[in-house]
């Protein structure tokens, strides 16, 4: 009897424990499968163009705002924080670095997750079910080339683009709000700023954007592609999509952090 | 027929989903430039096997021949070039709705980089004219046309390569009765003047009486009788009398309960 209840319970466990390792294999073959083909020809210009302007250009106005706004924010928070032991000065050196470092690729990845990552899993798991992908494979084209790839190269690229545009979005947010209402003279506050930023700081935060819009092209596709079952699968897919771009955007940063500035 | 090489040759295949069984040793030849029609109920497994012979489904088990050649558990660059042989009327159209009309005709064309895109745009009204759609359609997008209308683009799309082997999965469903018949007639066009091979899906008796050489009927994942058009009324098979007449009473059973 007893030996009967622990199999009622180690039969479900091991059950989802294998669907893990399942998805988790066919998430690395279809990584792999889509990264031979980004560089492998026949290359699609157009529809790479498309998909830059579709991650990079339409993104910034959401981007921009998540950016002045977390700029902003940041600026009057650090100010109250550090006035009690008197380091009202240091705030200019918080907005840069945070920003830089921290939140410009985050903030934007998870924005760029909701907007792009939800719309290629749509547009893609729509594909699927209605049958466009099996009629692309009659067609001489190869849907992981001519849909995937395209993607995850305009994800690569763009989203550090971006991010650079957000940071700079991000500090003027917070010269604003030092500025205008905290009364820092402009020219100090830039300065500091500026004194303090080192190029690492910069670039670490470019290179996760890269990995950010690797992670959300990848996860839109990936879900697009194999969803099945109509509309119902189709809003599914979307769901996990962005979903699952965010968890992994937020832990991936915290390994590449650590990767970073381990020293 | 017999000693030539048929075109496509099915031996023994099997489908199935999970535990349930669609095809269940399917044996069929398609001859060179000839057109075999394929009817039986509804959800016999009619698209499954054509999507088994192009490889858009898995194959449990059997042989699939196309020219000779064994094509089940080829890799990847033999189907490229196997999948080149061939053109797909899906059943429900199946159209690239990002891209306009033109586009998706030229689809094929494009893709194989043949011609340029100036002259993929002309063949592709030239298809778009074969299956009564003026030039004007080209420009819009598939999500602009009516079902009939998104049924011939696809048409349009499946021959614009001049494949040599075609399938249609219910060409004219959805159409009316005289647009049917110019689907018809451009269907035996093909296959009779271009020399293509067909394998088509039908529910319209009409049509399959028109179009094929051949009719094969599939129940219960097998083809329990193929024959000449011509026979097809004196098949001497009570569930193919049962199926062209359209019969309710019969050895053919619904799972419906009343
Ligand atoms: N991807 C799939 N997953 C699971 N079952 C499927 C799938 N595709 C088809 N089937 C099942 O296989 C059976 C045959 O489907 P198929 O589409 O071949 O029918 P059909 O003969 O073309 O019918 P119709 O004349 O209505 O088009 C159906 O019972 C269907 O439920
Ligand atoms: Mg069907």
């Amino acid at each position: 009897m007893s030996n009967l209840n622990a199999m009622n319970v180690l039969q479900p466990i091991g059950r989802i424990f294998l669907a893990f390792l399942a998805t988790v294999g066919r998430l690395t073959m279809f990584t792999g499968s889509a990264l031979s083909h980004c560089v492998r020809p026949p290359f699609y210009p157009r529809i790479i163009g498309r998909q830059m302007v579709e991650i990079g250009f339409f993104s910034l106005p959401v981007v921009g705002l998540t950016a002045i706004f977390a700029g902003m924010v940041l600026a009057l928070q650090s100010y109250t924080g550090f006035a009690r032991f008197s380091a009202e000065g240091a705030i200019a050196n918080v907005v840069v670095l945070s920003i830089t470092r921290e939140l410009g690729p985050v903030l934007a990845g998870l924005m760029v997750a909701g907007r792009v990552g939800a719309a290629m899993a749509a547009e893609i798991g729509t594909m699927r079910v209605t049958e466009q992908i099996d009629a692309l494979n009659t067609l001489s084209t190869n849907p992981m080339k001519y849909l995937v790839a395209p993607r995850l190269i305009a994800g690569l690229t763009m989203m550090p683009i971006l991010v650079f545009i957000a940071d700079i979005i991000g500090v003027f947010g917070g010269y604003v709000v030092g500025v205008y209402k905290l009364g820092f003279n402009a020219a100090n506050y830039l300065q500091r700023t500026y004194d303090f930023l080192e190029a690492e700081d910069v670039i670490s935060g470019l290179v996760k954007a890269s990995i950010f819009g690797f992670i959300i092209t990848l996860m839109g596709c990936y879900h697009g592609y194999h969803s099945k079952g109509g509309a119902q699968g189709v809003g599914t897919a979307t769901t996990y999509a962005v979903v699952s771009a965010s968890i992994l955007i937020l832990s991936s940063d915290y390994i590449l952090t650590e990767l970073f500035f381990a020293k | 027929m017999s000693d030539a090489q048929p075109k496509i040759r099915l031996r023994n295949l099997h489908k199935s989903f999970g535990d349930k069984v669609v095809l269940n040793g399917v044996d069929l030849d398609v001859g060179v430039g000839e057109s075999v029609v394929v009817i039986g109920g509804s959800g016999t497994g009619k698209s499954v096997m054509i999507k088994c012979i192009l490889a858009l489904l898995p194959v449990g088990e059997g042989s699939i021949q196309v020219d000779g050649e064994e094509v089940v558990g080829i890799g990847t660059k033999d189907r490229e070039r196997i999948n080149r042989k061939f053109g797909m009327l899906f059943q429900g159209a199946a159209l690239f709705d990002s891209l306009p009309v033109w586009e998706n005709v030229a689809f094929g064309l494009l893709a194989e980089k043949r011609v340029s895109r100036a002259e993929a745009r002309d063949v592709a009204i030239g298809k778009l004219a074969q299956v009564g759609l003026t030039p004007e359609v080209g420009d819009l997008s598939p999500a602009e046309l009516s079902g009939g209308m998104q049924k011939r683009v696809a048409l349009a799309r499946a021959i614009a390569a001049d494949p040599e082997i075609i399938f249609f999965d219910e060409p004219t469903t959805g159409l009316d009765p005289i647009m049917a018949d110019v689907i018809n007639d451009l269907i035996v066009k093909i296959t009779r003047e271009m020399g293509a091979t067909a394998l088509s899906i039908t529910h319209d008796l009409a049509s399959a009486r028109k179009i094929a050489h051949r009719i094969a009927m599939l129940y219960e994942g097998k083809i329990i009788w193929v024959g000449p058009t011509a026979d097809i009324d004196d098949s001497g098979n009570p569930y193919v009398d049962q199926f062209i007449n359209g019969r309710a009473v019969g050895p053919i059973k619904m799972a419906i309960r009343a």
